[in-house]
């Protein structure tokens, strides 16, 4: 009996060492962390900015549309006679910085930003649920004054965006993410506007399949700040990818894509009652065409 | 000395043998795994570096294991990256490849003598999710109680359900050579 139990005793770390067929398991678990990637096809759900950057030594050219509304028929073929453009670059700087240019055919604004992802959701080694990211967007108008005999000041011709985006890829297929957003402009169209407009926006996308996918964008101003006529910007739209280039197609109640213009100055709601009673969409059609040049070549490649 | 202290100084032998074959693992986490798949008429290099592939080895038997994150493939162009994760190897599904074999000539190497040899490696190689036995030969070079592995071996992307559209067709290739340098360290346990 004795022997048995000693046989046993000794011969168990042999029978173990037999078992461990799964050798990686030894190595323990994964010691990098694993960052959520392309939790949005580009930088942009539609007006606004989503919680991806432009990767580092990237530069993005875009081409906006928006075109007057839906509703003015085959005349303006549903608007797209009416086109305002911008254009403008985004360059990736570092993994968490981003900045841009970019020019408006609307109100001839120039505009520019800075990025800075703050957390970066991953899983793994490092564990953090949300993406969150501050932007710091700044226009300024330089069509000519519209009263040029009044005290005009440079001043009036700016306007600044802080926002901040967090954002969650929940899986392959579903983004969500939250945009708190100040809007500051140093002269309002009326003595009533508010000079600092407080907004909340909520955006997400749904992958259809791996090239196409569906994004909606909503930016909600709590009433009290606007005394003009306002409307909350809606927009739907598709990110449908093709290489080098990613296509955003959509619909949207704002002829603008500068975010003081979006956020506060969008007047139409999807479907309202004109004046005349009868039913009007402040529906257009919009387009973004993103294009992606490599500048700075990551030196790790060896 | 009576038998039963015999056997127990034969057992403690034995146990001590066992101790020393299980140390006899050796690792790495920065291995280098490198992939190129580009077509002969691209005007592009469709190629990309991990430099996180692990391995382990068990010298005893000559089992290998491998595994690499698809993720931390980098390429030259940030968006060949993201499509290669996205549209290709589906990396949010199939994170991994792995490799679990082991050495199929192993009178041919000896891994406990300082040397190189050529060495045969069987078994199965797992990418996007789908298994299928292969053999690869590569060079094993023992110096110093540490392993060097070169190796090289082609892929056949159908093999693995890879599908190239079309459109990319005269960039991506059929096939993606993959090149491996490790250098295994001794595990201490």
């Amino acid at each position: 009996m004795k022997k048995l139990y000693f046989l046993f005793f000794f011969l168990a770390p042999l029978f173990l060492n037999a078992q461990d067929d799964d050798l990686l398991s030894l190595l323990g678990d994964d010691e990098t962390p694993n960052y959520a990637t392309a939790s949005f096809k580009t930088n942009r759900v539609i007006n606004g900015h989503s919680i991806e950057n432009t990767a580092p030594g990237v530069l993005d050219f875009k081409i906006s549309h928006r075109f007057t509304q839906l509703r003015q028929g085959l005349y303006d073929i549903f608007g797209l006679d009416g086109a305002s453009i911008r254009f403008g670059f985004d360059y990736g700087i570092t993994d968490r910085l981003m900045v841009g240019v970019g020019r408006s055919s609307k109100e001839k604004i120039i505009d520019g930003f800075a990025k800075y992802k703050i957390l970066r959701q991953s899983s793994g080694s490092r564990n953090m649920p949300v993406t969150l990211t501050y932007l710091i967007d700044s226009q300024i108008k330089t069509v000519k004054f519209s009263d040029a005999e009044r005290d005009n000041k440079f001043t009036s011709r700016m306007y600044f965006t802080h926002q901040l985006l967090v954002g969650r890829k929940f899986n392959d297929r579903f983004t969500l993410q939250l945009m708190p957003t100040l809007v500051h402009r140093n002269l309002t169209t009326t003595p009533g506007d508010k000079n600092d407009v407080y907004a909340i926006g909520i955006a997400g996308r749904a992958k259809l399949t791996k090239r196409v996918a569906f994004n909606a964008e909503y930016y909600y101003v709590p009433d009290g700040q606007l005394a003009t006529p306002f409307a909350n910007s809606l927009s739907v739209g598709f990110d449908i990818e093709t290489g080098g280039h990613v296509f955003q197609l959509h619909l949207t109640n704002s002829p603008d894509m500068t975010y003081k213009g979006f956020i506060t100055e969008t007047q139409e709601e999807w479907f309202f009652k004109g004046s005349d009673g009868r039913m009007l969409s402040g529906l257009r059609f919009g387009f973004n065409i993103s294009r992606v040049f490599t500048i700075v070549k990551p030196k790790h490649l060896n | 000395m009576t038998t039963i202290k015999k056997q127990i100084l034969l057992f403690a032998a034995l146990f001590a043998l066992a101790s020393s074959l299980s140390a006899q693992k050796f690792f790495t986490r920065d291995g280098k795994v490198k992939f190129d798949a580009t077509a002969e008429s691209s005007p592009e290099q469709i190629e990309a570096l991990s430099n996180t592939g692990t391995c382990v080895l068990d010298a005893a038997t000559g089992k290998m294991q491998w595994a690499v994150l698809i993720k931390n493939f980098q390429f030259e162009k940030a968006l060949m990256q993201e499509h290669f994760n996205e549209n290709y190897m589906e990396s949010g599904k199939y994170p991994k490849a792995t490799f679990d074999g082991k050495i199929s000539n192993p009178d041919a190497v000896d891994l406990t003598k300082d040397g190189k040899y050529n060495a045969s490696v069987t078994g199965k190689l797992t990418i996007h999710g789908v298994a299928k036995e292969v053999t690869a030969w590569g060079v094993i070079t023992v110096e110093k109680g540490a392993f060097r592995i070169n190796a090289g071996f082609p892929v056949l992307l159908a093999d693995y359900k890879i599908s190239i559209p079309g459109l990319v067709a005269d960039k991506v290739g059929k096939e993606a050579k993959v090149l491996i340098d490790a250098t295994l360290a001794p595990m201490s346990k």
